[in-house]
């Protein structure tokens, strides 16, 4: 293994890049490179939210991206007083950009709650290194995802319909309709992820608070703390809830896609009208996701000195999952030819031809080359350990999942049963210019995250930690008796080992 | 906050009231001194008494004596109250009006489309099953709070400045002063020799 600084207040630690993919039979690869102190995590988790500057390339980021904000709020007041018109919808295209948007960010979110959830549920420790973000990007896309459905309605003032409010109409919303479904999934998605992220972040905030020089941050930090005090009776209920919240967003998570795909799946479209939409789009969607985070990841824990904590093997890991999924994704992509074919059905044979050959087939292809072939090269461990690589390999399948979503709502509308009603969705500058802006809304509140709240889960990454363990070596060599008050054994005197003494 | 050995030594003003002592406050290091520790307070049969981690430590549940929480089965009611309103909401609003008590008239709406039931249980189930979600993640936090006394901001532990570290890398146990077994000297001498690094008296 590469050398490290034994210092632990050296200023490249945690900006130096460690293997630490290699395996050793019998031996658990360390999660935390580089220290074995609890108190030299806390420090270079909080390290990015307590300097007083941030680095150049956020100004740069938060400028560009509040731009983008502006011209978000722009497009969107632009639509609502002009009305959907300035979209490029016309008569069979009724959905587009919009639609497209709403789904796309939708399953973005989706690999914040498979990792918090899900990889809790299975175990694998490597998630606390990434959840915290994960859950994050999860709420933003939420967010994102939820502007569409909003403004797409037309008139914005009677979005109120879509909730079950009593009113003089004496109507109610239509319960039988999968539109409807999606008002419950993605509003409760939404308020769980949001509990899901407060709840691990209030031990962090503590942290965060016991820490703080300024009154400002102390009151501010303290206030969503909670007044969080490490109890260990607090604890043992913390951890019950959080189990509990784990495998409650575990079926959410699944269902969550699965009623967007039902939008689609339940209409009688020739490309919509499909059973395999559901686990396919499941599937897609935590690609997708997956995508986002190392996107995010590469450049903050360059940026943040968050090396030691989210490791190459954390991102090598997470680049087998966008393997995998890339897959199936593939496999569905096969399959609905299969079944186009196998069906024997005219319409949905021609459906699946107009889309490879029809006149979005460079979507359909750009599709097919970002999300199935590209992420083929993740077979290799050179490409999934090189950072450069997987940062350009995880934009594509961003831009290949964005165009399946397209290619899936733009062509099965464009050409449906009659050749008569056939016509060509192109986007207007509002279409594009609203898209760009969700993007940018996105990046503000990521960047935001980034400067004010632990990117870490700090409590969860020092519990899976070797030295969080009672019967951790170490420990027993000090008898269980802290006489000698020299802390904890020092990293310093074996600089060649990272993740200390653990074996 | 004061330290133990000049007893009282906050005397700035004589007419301050003498402040009421909370607990003391012993300092460890590291994870296995803290469930050795908390073992040998639990069968000193201590009741009032905590240790403050800045992780779950694992078994200092069995080591300080916690039972199990209910908070799961309360849980199970409220995700059965979020299926059930799930239930109700839909059942009334796609059905025809009626009136409680020939008083209040409540309306719902009837929608017939394709012919499909108004009352069709399959079409229900996707939200049935996200308000059993919703349901029971609100009560899930909702009562974890409530169970620990949170949101409550002031304690007399965080006027100790050694106390900071519990959320960062310290182990501590706290002995309330109403325990019926504290006696300060004691209790002291007890918790030194449990190999705290540093006793300390906390105020109110």
């Amino acid at each position: 293994m590469t050398s490290i600084p034994s210092d632990p207040g050296h200023p490249t630690r945690g900006f130096t890049e460690i293997d630490n993919t290699a395996d050793e039979p019998g031996k658990r690869s360390p999660l935390v490179l580089a220290t074995d102190r609890f108190h030299q995590v806390t420090n270079t988790v909080c390290r990015p939210n307590e300097t007083r500057k941030p680095p150049m390339a956020w100004n740069v980021m938060f400028v560009l991206c509040m731009l983008l904000v502006l011209n978000l709020g722009f497009c969107v007041n632009y639509l609502i007083f002009t009305g959907v018109g300035v979209w490029g919808l016309n008569n069979p295209v009724m959905w587009a950009f919009d639609i497209t948007n709403f789904v796309f960010w939708v399953g973005i979110g989706h690999a914040g709650t498979l990792i918090s959830a899900i990889l809790f549920l299975f175990r694998q420790k490597w998630r606390t290194g990434i959840n915290r973000f994960a859950e994050a990007m999860t709420i933003f896309a939420v967010i994102c995802a939820g502007l569409f459905p909003g403004i797409h309605v037309g008139r914005v003032w009677m979005a109120y319909w879509l909730f079950p409010i009593p009113n003089q109409m004496e109507m109610w919303p239509q319960f039988r309709s999968p539109l409807l479904w999606d008002v419950f999934a993605v509003s409760t998605y939404f308020n769980v992820s949001l509990l899901f992220w407060y709840v691990g972040l209030i031990p962090d905030l503590a942290t965060m608070r016991d820490r703080a020089k300024g009154k400002v941050q102390q009151i501010g930090y303290g206030l969503f703390a909670l007044g969080w005090r490490g109890s260990n009776r607090h604890w043992h209920r913390y951890e019950r809830a959080y189990l509990l919240l784990a495998a409650l967003s575990t079926p959410l998570v699944l269902s969550v896609h699965s009623v967007v795909s039902f939008d689609f799946a339940t209409s009688q479209l020739p490309g919509w009208h499909t059973t395999i939409f559901p686990p396919y789009f499941v599937a897609g969607a935590i690609f997708s996701g997956f995508a986002m985070v190392v996107t995010l990841a590469v450049p903050a824990r360059e940026l943040f000195g968050l090396k030691n904590l989210i490791t190459l093997r954390h991102l090598d890991n997470m680049n087998k999952v966008i393997l995998v999924t890339g897959c199936m994704v593939g496999y569905a992509y096969s399959m609905e030819f299969f079944i186009a074919w196998y069906s024997g059905a005219l319409y949905e044979k021609f459906a699946f031809m107009n889309r490879a050959f029809g006149q979005y087939a460079w979507a359909y292809w750009i599709m097919v080359s970002c999300n199935v072939i590209t992420p083929q090269l993740f077979w290799f461990k050179a490409v999934r350990t090189s950072i450069p690589l997987m940062f350009v390999l995880s934009l594509f399948v961003n831009v290949g999942m964005w165009f399946e979503r397209f290619v899936i709502i733009v062509t099965s509308l464009a050409n449906d049963f009659l050749p008569t009603s056939w016509d060509r969705f192109v986007p207007t500058w509002v279409d594009i210019g609203t898209m760009l802006g969700a993007f940018g809304l996105f990046g503000v509140l990521f960047l935001l995250f980034c400067r004010f709240l632990p990117m870490i889960a700090i409590a969860e990454v020092k519990a899976v930690m070797p030295q969080a363990d009672p019967h951790w070596p170490g420990w027993a060599k000090d008898g269980g008796h802290g006489h000698h008050g020299a802390g904890m054994p020092a990293a310093a005197h074996e600089p060649g080992e990272p993740g200390g003494r653990g074996a | 906050m004061t330290t133990l050995s000049p007893t009282h030594a906050h005397g700035t003003t004589a007419a301050a009231a003498p402040r009421r002592l909370a607990c003391l406050l012993a300092e460890f290091e590291n994870p296995a001194q803290i469930v050795a520790a908390a073992e040998q307070v639990r069968d000193a049969g201590y009741r009032h008494w905590d240790c403050h981690t800045p992780f779950p430590v694992h078994g200092l549940d069995k080591a300080m004596g916690i039972g199990r929480t209910i908070l799961p089965v309360l849980v199970f009611f409220a995700g059965a109250a979020g299926c059930t309103t799930g239930l109700v909401l839909q059942l009334f609003t796609n059905s025809y009006g009626f009136t409680i008590w020939a008083l209040v008239k409540v309306t719902g709406y009837p929608f017939l489309i394709s012919g499909k039931p108004a009352l069709s249980i399959p079409a229900f189930i996707p939200v049935m099953f996200e308000l059993t979600i919703l349901f029971s993640a609100l009560s899930t936090v909702g009562l974890m709070l409530l169970m620990n006394g949170l949101p409550w901001l002031s304690n007399p532990l965080f006027s100790s400045e050694r106390f900071r570290r519990a959320s960062d890398d310290r182990f501590f146990i706290s002995i309330d002063a109403r325990d019926p077994r504290f006696y300060r000297s004691k209790t002291e001498h007890f918790l030194k020799s449990l190999g705290a690094t540093a006793v300390e008296a906390v105020e109110d």
